[in-house]
């Protein structure tokens, strides 16, 4: 165990040992990234945005950069797989690119490569929106990914291109040493009329106390238009602070889903800017932790302007005495007229014992808008219960069928039939009581 | 088939049930009315084993068993089938695969193989007709934006699909206009066996008209007052209830003599 402020010290050494050879801008934003977190500190509770999620877990503790992948067997990938093992994916273990495990797509109009390569080759290119969209001035986490970021997905989709099949992105935590951290930093761009869906898994092999601090960054053009499907399950010791930023031009969606179940405190934070005209997002997540997890999320939505329009749903379902947070900030800046935005979270409670801090937030600085939010927090229906029982329906699966319900309309929403599947199974699984996590 | 011999049962601290006693043989179907606050509903809970309502005396044997010792998916197993006076609306489960989850619960409690949903569909699409109601409605959540009308219907699907031995009938009229009504009546009478039961719970006469019952008991104050044969129902729709309590009742139960 470590003061913050050793540990801070701590990161501030390691951007010492992030090779050189990197272009003369990458070396500038890596060590404002570091200068400013060593401004910032680690989050407190005092700070607005981290009011219910203490990160003393992970501030007390040193934890060391990975310099290398450790060995996975293909057969270790396979089960973190969703649909067809043909579909595209880059697997990253322990925060960098493992070539032997992927399987490079190979189709028209779309580049998939790797953060690292592109940094030691010099391809500022396809990086030229690093850094540019997820912003680090008031992001502590942030600005630590963008000083020690190692490797990532880049992700460019040309113009008017349509690509059906998902690319799979896994980062897998497969460290045989206790607390290392993996700082993933990957780019997804989508230009004008692009089309595209894209799944990252966060997963550990193993049952150990690692952190992970990956950043997404997310660039859409006009009309652009991107499923992004984001599956948490770390190991139940794992940290994991993550943040998915967008920007979107004229016309485009994002769908965006975040699911997470995993690590003993997570927080995952998806931010978009509606940056024109009929831009629109849908942002929805469900969180499904037991024993003495914690899960956090915070959404962003920045209507910045006219005719933009935000969905957001969130689902949360808790036991033992694990504790939830959902903060929901919806911004309608001045010009953004005919916004129209509608958010809620909804939190189910299978024990005395789980806990949910639910904060919706609307500031609104434009007069013709349409918003409205709405939170709650309950317990399994009793009546409901009985009423199922009365029709012959014994106690676990009445529980399980109401649980499941409470879960559908979210999961239902995931635009990946595979992966819908996957997660309606998990929430199944974790009704009865199975390990969900993968571990081992 | 049932009998019940000196029921009390409370709800909370509030005991509702003060001594009931009512025997229902194979074929018979009897009404069970009373005001408001009688403890009507409360009898066809307690049968049906709902939790909020502790029995604190009294027995219920069903076929020779002890009904209190079971719980309430076993006793619906064992063919209890209660139509809720509020049905339950249940969003993200639909019609199909609630009722298929309960047939097959069901099914399975009696060592028989559950059927798969192709063959059920063709079960649950003919018995929707007995109630006139459009088979686009199974792939709606259970009861979610039903009116009160379809709700009470979709009760009687249940019936029809579970097919049980006793049915206990809990206001299924109110709020039903008289074309509902017939409609639901008209399913219910379909049912009609003479290896089956039917306790129908009602306020007023009017559904009576419709499902005509071998007995009436009135039910107030926590207990049976009286009991006849249907004229009895006649009477009370012309006289109220007032004139019926003259056993000791308490005052919010005797108070409480509206007239249909």
């Amino acid at each position: 165990m470590t003061e913050p402020e050793t540990a801070v010290h701590h990161y501030i050494e390691a951007l010492e040992s992030v090779a050189g050879g990197e272009p003369a801008t990458i070396r500038e934003l890596r060590r404002a990234a570091m200068d400013r977190f060593a401004v910032l500190g680690f989050p407190s509770m005092k700070n607005e945005d981290w009011h219910y999620t203490s990160v003393a877990p992970i501030s007390t503790r040193a934890f060391s950069r990975t310099m290398s992948s450790s060995t996975v067997a293909p057969t270790d990938i396979e089960p973190l797989l969703f649909g067809s093992p043909d579909w595209p994916r880059l697997v990253f273990v322990d925060g960098w690119f493992v070539p032997g495990l992927s399987n490079a797509p190979d189709l028209v109009g779309v580049h998939a490569g790797n953060t690292a390569d592109a940094l030691a080759g010099g391809r500022t290119d396809r990086l030229s929106e690093l850094g540019t969209i997820a912003t680090f001035d008031d992001a502590a986490f942030t600005a630590l990914n963008t000083a020690l970021m190692q490797d990532g997905a880049v992700i460019r989709i040309s113009r008017n291109a349509e690509i059906a099949t998902p690319i799979h992105l896994v980062f897998l935590t497969a460290q045989p040493v206790p607390l290392s951290v993996s700082f993933p930093r990957n780019l997804i761009v989508l230009e004008h009329g692009a089309r595209a869906t894209v799944i990252e898994s966060h997963v550990g092999l193993r049952d150990d106390s690692y952190l992970s601090v990956p950043v997404t960054e997310i660039s859409l053009g006009e009309g652009a238009k991107l499923e992004h499907i984001k599956v948490q399950n770390e190991s139940v010791s794992a940290f994991h602070v993550g943040t998915i930023q967008a920007r979107q031009a004229r016309d485009s969606e994002l769908h965006s889903f975040s699911y997470a179940a995993g690590a003993e405190l997570s927080r995952t934070n998806v931010h978009t800017l509606l940056d024109g005209e009929g831009s629109s997002c849908t942002l929805n997540g469900m969180y499904m932790v037991s024993g003495l997890q914690h899960v956090d999320h915070q959404t962003r939505i920045e209507h910045a302007q006219p005719n933009t329009t935000s969905r957001e749903i969130y689902k949360g379902i808790l036991d033992g005495q694990s504790h939830g947070v959902f903060n929901g900030k919806v911004y309608v800046r001045p010009e953004a007229q005919k916004t129209d935005g509608k958010q809620s979270n909804n939190n189910l409670l299978l024990s005395a014992n789980a806990r949910v801090d639910t904060k919706p937030q609307l500031e609104i600085f434009a007069d013709d808008v349409r918003c409205t939010h709405g939170a709650t927090i309950g317990r399994l229906d009793e009546v409901a219960l009985f009423y199922m029982k009365s029709r012959g329906l014994d106690p676990e699966q009445a529980r399980t069928l109401l649980i499941y319900a409470f879960a559908a309309d979210v999961l239902e929403e995931i635009g990946v039939e595979q992966v819908r599947d996957s997660l309606e199974a998990a929430v199944f699984a974790r009704v009865r009581g199975e390990e969900l996590v993968t571990s081992d | 088939m049932l009998e019940i011999k000196g029921l009390r049962a409370n709800i909370g601290e509030n005991e509702i049930l003060k001594g009931v006693d009512l025997t229902v043989k194979k074929g018979e179907i009897h009404a069970v009315m009373g005001p408001n606050g009688s403890g009507k509903s409360t009898l066809a809970q307690v049968i049906a084993g709902h939790p909020a309502y502790t029995v604190t005396g009294g027995s219920i044997t069903y076929e020779g068993n002890d009904l209190l010792d079971l719980e309430p998916e076993e006793r619906a197993q064992s063919g209890i089938f209660l139509a809720f006076q509020y049905p339950v609306e249940i969003p993200g489960v639909t019609n199909a695969y609630f009722l298929r989850s309960a047939y097959n619960a069901i099914r399975k409690a009696r060592g028989e193989d559950e059927v798969d949903p192709l063959e059920f569909l063709d079960v649950m699409e003919e018995k929707m007709k007995l109630v006139d109601m459009d088979p686009a409605m199974l792939n709606r959540s259970v009861n979610a934006g039903f009116s009160g009308g379809e709700k009470k219907r979709n009760e009687i699907v249940q019936l029809a699909v579970l097919n049980p031995r006793l049915a206990i009938l809990d206001e299924t009229d109110s709020g039903l206009d008289i074309d509902a009504l017939r409609i639901v009546a008209d399913g219910v009478n379909k049912l009609r066996s003479p290896e089956k039961s039917a306790i129908v719970v009602t306020h007023y006469q009017r559904l009576l008209n419709y499902i005509v019952p071998d007995y009436v008991h009135v039910l107030a104050g926590g207990r049976i007052v009286r009991s006849g044969g249907k004229e009895l129902a006649l009477e009370l729709e012309e006289k109220g209830y007032d004139w019926i309590q003259d056993a000791p009742v308490t005052a919010a139960a005797a108070g409480a003599g509206s007239r249909a």
